[in-house]
Formats: structure tokens, sequence, C-alpha cells
């Protein structure tokens, strides 16, 4: 007989209505075998008695409903971003408060590169909190002028050369004419490198290498790490290309005795046809263990906001932008969805803009004619600039919602300043709006664009701040049980999970955050503030010191 | 770069909505190739129907096919798939990407430039003459659709034989009143353009008597050879053929080049000029230009009258 433990907790907040708090809970097998009084645990048996959470808050397993394992590979390079950032060690890096000090901190990143030809690879660079200051090729040059150098920013979609990075990538000539790459006075590029196709000829050369971010070993074991820290004992994976041997990787690295965290990996539809990515999904499906799940497909409807890539509506973006692109035509839309609906694949559809939902919504309220299919749990992910129509829609139409509640924050003062405007930027990630109609909701962090962290998630949908402490759309904050349901049930609902996760009761997964206080009885302002001592995951304890 | 950085694989992207007849007319390029080793980048498999006999292998992502050409499924990084095309050997003669159906034909083109590898010859945008219209008023779409039009180089009206002709004579009505900067060359399912026209142009030589051999017996297109002074300069060759349309598709010639220290290489097709160093180092016939147009739209009248030297006329 395996054994039975039971953890004792100053409270355990069960997310489960029926019995909301409770002293004790009983583990066996990786599962919960009961939650209540010790009295009433000691009824199933011989058990051993855990009192190391004695006077810790033990919380369902937090659910990330949308990052990147991406960002466990980004921590192998120079941190440079403006806000202080956690890494997968605990450390914590501050943020670069200027351009200078963003300059300085990847010049101490080269000087402990030993070998000379060794690119200097480094992230997050936010111009954005610098007044707009550009870094240029001369900036980076005087870093190093023999060694390749790539800055990423904060928002993926930029990147920062220097000299020798562009000459590697045979960029460094005059005639270059490319929207993507602004030219200095002298003819050349100046270095800096907007979009994916301007930034590929030169990231071979930087040390972003597409091979190792597909299937990245160290990367997903860091990732891994840092939800451990975060109390994170599942996280949504959004999306890769999943080819046979990153899938094998991930099996296998997700299956060892001491891997702490269930990765939900979806399959982005891209280069394959609708009618071979709904078979692959199938086929991905029967490959799901226990901590790597597999089977969802993700569609990429539109592009970003502050990237004024999204599509708007009218009036379209506040600063005049042309509207933004599509990555996906209606026809190819209705066909995976009609497809899905018939095998019973789910599919979680990136939206930022309004245009993009509202097309969503149309194929959808069509496609489901055609193929009814009860619970099918469709997700718009981000959905940021949706209306109360649209929610209504939602509801309609039974799909679920993942708001971007971070961005909220890191970008809310651009949106109101610069893409949408202040109406539209009050209504952005309308989480109340969602809750008013029912909407199943998560909220996310999309890690690596902005940090992994769920306490901190709600805290931006709690109190709705943006990074200069401007409260912006004060009627769609949500209270701090609806966030913390947001962050367990609502996520592990648009997974089709919260049958196994998502609360702490009888016959689900042994996942817990443990926690250094109550998040219920913390002021709103201090969500994110509180420490997490580690989680449970599957029963097996992992303490964020010993990770 | 060294002298022996070899010269850059002409690349043409091939936009366009869905159903406007990418895929039809790159099977049909590749069914035609000729000896020529053809690569051409897709989205993806799906919708490609090669005919079994063609294929010699197939990996993933890669078709090798008979005679040298392969396709090849770019997925999520048409950048990496160039890349990694230019590295096979022999790398191939020349490259065709068919753009998704929402794609910036335009955007890729500028992208494609960015690779020492390559050199984009021209950007063909086809257009359903039946539906493009409903297509551009679409409120998802249309702008969409309009930008792809705008980006073009030549747009290859397809479909021509399927609309009623008053129809298609408010189609082309409507892409005229468009401001447009390519030109359109109306075509069906069985009556393709040429190589010559699409990419394949031929420089002159003075072993081929004017463009007849590049054109066949096409009765549809009309080509001039063009002779400049031999002392003009490549760059006012290509001023003088650009400051009007002169109902110029594509041309090619290789005429004299201060800029380049030598000979040059001129290319044309619709608004798209480029005047670039003369690739490989055997002796080539000079001081010629080939053009091409639809039969009767060369407006011959001002092509002669801006060179008034020797012309020949091939057709």
């Amino acid at each position: 007989m395996t054994e039975t433990v039971v953890y004792a907790a100053r409270e355990i907040i069960t997310m489960n209505p029926s019995r909301p708090v409770a002293s004790h809970v009983a583990v066996r097998d990786g599962r919960i075998l009961g939650v209540g009084s010790l009295a009433e645990l000691a009824g199933w048996g011989d058990h051993r008695l855990d009192t190391r959470f004695a006077d810790k808050i033990l919380m369902p397993g937090l659910v990330e409903g949308h990052s990147h394992v991406m960002e466990g590979t980004f921590w192998s390079y120079a941190y440079c971003g403006y806000f202080d950032r956690m890494d997968p060690n605990g450390k914590i890096w501050p943020g670069a408060k200027t351009m200078a000090a963003a300059l300085d901190r990847l010049a101490d990143a080269e000087a402990a590169l030993a070998d000379p030809t060794q690119p200097l690879t480094a992230w997050s660079l936010d111009p954005i909190y610098y007044d707009n200051v550009r870094c240029t090729r001369a900036d980076l040059d005087a870093i190093s002028p023999s060694r390749p150098i790539g800055v990423l920013h904060a928002s993926g979609h930029i990147m920062n050369v220097n000299s020798r990075a562009l000459e590697l990538a045979g960029m460094l000539r005059a005639g270059v004419n490319h929207p993507g790459i602004p030219l200095g006075a002298d003819g050349l590029p100046t270095g800096e490198l907007k979009g994916p196709e301007a930034m590929a000829p030169v990231s071979p050369h930087v040390g972003f290498d597409r091979d190792a971010l597909a299937a990245d070993e160290p990367g997903l074991r860091r990732f891994a790490r840092l939800c451990v820290r975060q109390g994170v004992t599942t996280a949504a994976d959004l999306a890769s290309m999943l080819p046979d041997a990153a899938v094998e990787m991930m099996t296998r690295v997700t299956g060892e005795a001491d891997f702490p965290a269930r990765i939900v990996s979806l399959r982005r539809l891209h280069g394959i046809a609708p009618e071979e990515i709904v078979a692959r999904a199938l086929a991905l499906r029967a490959r799901s263990t226990e901590r790597l799940r597999l089977g969802i497909i993700k569609i990429v409807a539109d592009g970003s906001i502050q990237g004024f890539s999204a599509r708007l509506r009218w009036p379209g973006y506040y600063n005049g932008a042309p509207n933004g692109l599509w990555y996906v035509t209606p026809e190819q839309l209705a066909e995976t969805f009609e497809r899905a609906l018939a095998a019973g694949v789910q599919i979680h559809i990136h939206t930022n803009g309004d245009q993009a939902t509202e097309l969503v919504l149309d194929t959808m309220a069509a496609s489901l004619a055609k193929v009814p299919a009860p619970d099918h749990r469709f997700t718009l992910q981000h959905c940021q600039l949706a209306d109360r129509a649209q929610f209504r829609r939602m509801a309609a139409l039974g799909m679920c919602v993942n708001l971007f509640a971070n961005h909220h924050y890191y970008w809310g003062d651009e949106h109101r300043r610069l893409t949408v405007g202040p109406e539209r930027a009050e209504r952005m990630n309308a989480c109340a709006s969602a809750l008013d109609y029912g909407v199943p909701m998560a909220i996310h962090s999309d890690a690596p664009v902005t940090p992994l962290g769920p306490l901190f998630t709600a805290w931006c949908a709690v109190n709705r701040l943006t990074a200069s402490g401007h409260l912006q759309g004060a009627e769609e904050r949500i209270g701090i049980a609806d966030s913390l349901h947001a962050i367990t049930l609502g996520a592990a609902h648009t997974l089709k999970l919260d049958g196994e996760i998502g609360s702490i009761e009888v016959g689900k997964r042994a996942d817990f955050a443990i926690l250094e206080a109550d998040p219920r009885t913390v002021a709103p302002g201090e969500l994110k503030d509180i420490a997490v001592w580690g989680t449970v995951q599957g029963g097996r304890v992992f303490s964020a010191a010993e990770i | 770069m060294t002298a022996s950085t070899p010269s850059p694989i002409p690349a043409t992207v091939i936009g366009g909505y869905l159903g406007a007849g990418k895929t039809t007319l790159v099977n049909h390029l590749l069914r035609t190739a000729n000896g020529l080793r053809l690569a051409v980048l897709v989205n993806e498999f799906g919708a490609l129907p090669i005919d079994d006999d063609l294929i010699i292998a197939r990996e993933d992502n890669l078709i090798s096919l008979a005679g040298g050409c392969v396709c090849c499924s770019f997925g999520s990084d048409l950048m990496a798939a160039l890349m990694d095309l230019s590295q096979l050997s022999p790398p191939p003669e020349r490259v065709l990407i068919e753009a998704s159906g929402v794609a910036m034909p335009g955007a890729i083109a500028a992208s494609v430039d960015l690779l020492t590898a390559y050199a984009v010859d021209g950007v063909l945008v086809l257009a359903d003459s039946e539906t493009v219209r409903a297509r551009a008023d679409d409120p998802f779409m249309g702008d969409t659709i309009r930008r792809q039009l705008g980006e073009a180089d030549l747009i290859l009206l397809s479909k021509c034989d399927v609309p009623a002709p008053a129809d298609l004579a408010a189609t082309e009505a409507w892409l005229a009143s468009e401001a447009l900067t390519a030109a359109v060359v109306p075509m069906t399912a069985t009556t393709p353009p040429p190589r010559a026209v699409l990419f394949d142009l031929a420089a002159p030589a003075p072993w081929r008597h004017g463009g007849t051999d590049t054109l066949g017996h096409d009765q549809a297109y009309d080509s001039l050879i063009l002779t400049p002074p031999p002392a003009l300069d490549a760059d006012a060759v290509a001023d003088a053929l650009a400051a009007r349309p002169h109902g110029i598709l594509r041309a090619k010639g290789v005429l004299p080049s201060a800029r380049h220290g030598g000979l040059a290489a001129l290319q044309m097709v619709g608004a798209r000029l480029r005047v670039e160093p003369l690739a490989g180092g055997a002796p080539r016939h000079s001081g010629q230009v080939v053009v091409i147009g639809l039969r009767g739209q060369l407006d011959r009248p001002a092509l002669e009258a801006l060179f008034p030297a020797p012309l020949s006329s091939a057709s």
C-alpha cells in the first residue's frame, strides 16, 4: 500500500465552494485523498502527518494559461529589462532604469564571456521607458566591436544588433531597403531590426538559434524551476510547432521523477493544412502523459497592438497608423474550426484587435451552426480590445477567454497615449465585463513577454494600474476572489483540465501553491508581494529555496 | 564579399488571395521547368497536387522533383527556409515563393532582398477576375486585398474566360482606376503568361534574333529590341524607360555602367527597376534592351523616340 501523507496548513484555500477552507489535506499516489480536519482524514487509515506547511497558506497549484517555455531559454541570455525580474535561480535582476544602465548590464555580461567569438545575446530591452531613446549599433560596438551582439526587445518584435552582427549577416551595406530596417545618415542600417523577417538573417549569428529555441532541454528545465518559484504547477505553452524531436525531448524531460510542472503544449496552425493539423492534434493527444498534455491547436489571427499589427475595427489606431495584419484567412479559420469541432479537438485563437475577435466570433457562429459541438471551449487568447457586445457573443457561443492582464500594466500607458487612445485603453482586457456575461475567464502573462507569476497577474486584474501608476479602467477591476479563480480553475477550464486540477478537492491532482500570506486577506495592492515558498506537484514537494 | 561570391539567386514572389490561382500557376511552372532548377517555396503542401511521377524523394518539408526542381514548405519561417535552400548543392537557379493568402507580397520581397544569396526579380500578384472586386470590398479582408494589389509589379488577372466580357471589362476598368503601379496581364488557366513575362526573359544575344525564341509564337505579346546609343549609361536608360509606362511588362538588357565599372544588367518588371553588376564572367552581348508588352499595348512610337538609333522589330 502506498503512503498517505496528511499536510497540516495554517489555512487551505480549496476553491471548492462546497468546502472552501480546511486545515488539512491528505495525499496518496499523487492525488488528493481528502480535504478537511485531521480527524476526518484519519478515517482513511494509516498516514504520516507532515507539518512543514503548518504556518503556510495552501492554494490549488496556480495555472498559467498562456506562457511560452521559451522564457526558460531566454534566461541563458543577459537580462536588460526595465523592471526587476526573478531568474530561475531566484536571483532578482534589478531593472535598468536608463539606457546607460541597460548598456552597462550588457558590458558586464560581455566581460563574463571567455570565448572572444561567442555572441552576446540579451533580451527584454524596452526603450519605451527611456523616452524612446533608440539604441544604435555604435552603442553596442562600444561594448564589443568584434563579438556579434543581439539584444531582443521586451516585445519580442524588435532587435538591436552591433556592426559585427550586421556584417556577418551581409547587412552592413548601403542599399538596404526594408520598412523594418531604419538607416543612419551614413546610409547603413542603424542596427535596429523590426519584425521577424528583418531579424531573421542576423538571429543565427547572435545566438537566437531557431533550432535551439524549438527544443531547448535546459530551457525547459529552467522554465519549470521558475514555475516552482511562482507557485505554478501547470503551465500552457502557446505554442510550438511540436516536431517529433521536440515532443520526444519534452516527453522524456517532463517524465523525469523530479520535473516539477505539468506542461500543456499547443500546436500552432502554421505551415500545415487544416485537415492535417486536426489529425496531428489527435495523434499528439494520444501521446499525452501525466506531465505533458498535447492535442490543442493554436491559431494566430492577427498581430500585436503595440506593434500596430493587430486588426482593429473602425476607427483604427489612435495615432492614425494603418490597420494591422491578418495571419490567417477567414476560409482557413472556418475550415479548421469545422474540422476540429467535428473531431472534438480544442482550439485557442490569438486575437489582439477587436476586428480579429469579430472575425473569430462570426466564423465560430457559422461553424457551430454547421457542426454543433457542446462544451467545445474554444478560447480567445489575449482578446485585449473586446467590447461588451463581443463578450456577450462569446458567452452565447460557449467560448472562453484568456485576457492579458499583465499587458495592461506594462503597455497600458502606451495604449492610452498612442495605440488605441484613452477610451478604448480603459476597456482593454475587460475582466469585469467577461465575468458579467459569464464567459469562463483566465488571465495570463504571455511569459517571456511579461514575467511568469500568476499572483502578479491577479494583482494586475484587481488593481488595473499601469507602469506609471495610472488607474486605467476602474470599472473593469475584479475582486481578489475572482482573480484567484482566474489563475486556478479559470485557467484550468480553458485547458479542459478543471476536472483534474484548479481546486483542492478529493480525487484531483495533489497540486498546491505554498504561500507565506493569505491572498484573500492582504490589501489588494499587496497581492503581487506575497512570497511563494514553493509547490507540491503531483504530491511531490518542491521548495523554491532548493529548486 | 569576395570575387568568388556566387551571384544571387533570382527570386519571384507570387502573391494573391485564396483561389486566385497561385497554386495552379506554380504547378504549371514546375511541370514546364524544362531543365531550369526551380525551387518553389510554399507555406504548406496541403493544396499542392504534384504529380506522383515527378516526385523523386519526399521529406518532411522538402520534395525533390525530376529535373532538379525542389518544392519546400516553409511553415512559420520563410527566411530560415530560404537560408537553408541557398546552401543546397547545387543551389537552385531560381526561387518562386508562393505567399499565403493574407501575406503582403511586397513585405516578403523586401525581406528576401535582405538575404545576400537572393535578388528579388519581381512580385506577381494574382487576382481572380471574377471575385477580386467583391473581395476588395470585404469588411475584414478588403484592405488586405488592396494592399496586395498595390505591392505588385505585375498583376496576373486570372480566370479571364469565366466572367462575361462586360464584367471582365468592368473589372479591368476598376483595376485601372485603383491607381496601381503594376501592369495587368490577363490570363486563363490554360493560357498562363510565358516564362519570359513571368520571370525568365533572356537578355538580347547575338545568336538570338530578337525576342521570338523567348516568347515562342505566343500571339498575346509583342517584343521590341531597343538599341540605346553606345555611350548611354544603364542608369540613364533605366530612367528613360521608367519615366512613362510605355506598356512594358518586362525589360532586360546588358549595358555599360559607370556606377558598376563595366557592364551591368538592367531589369525591369512593372515599376521595379534594377541595374546590377553583370553576373558571371562570360562575355555577353551588350548594348541592347529587349522589352515585352501585351500585343498592341507597347507604345512603339514613344519607345522609338527614346533612343532614335537603329531599331529592330522582333515581331
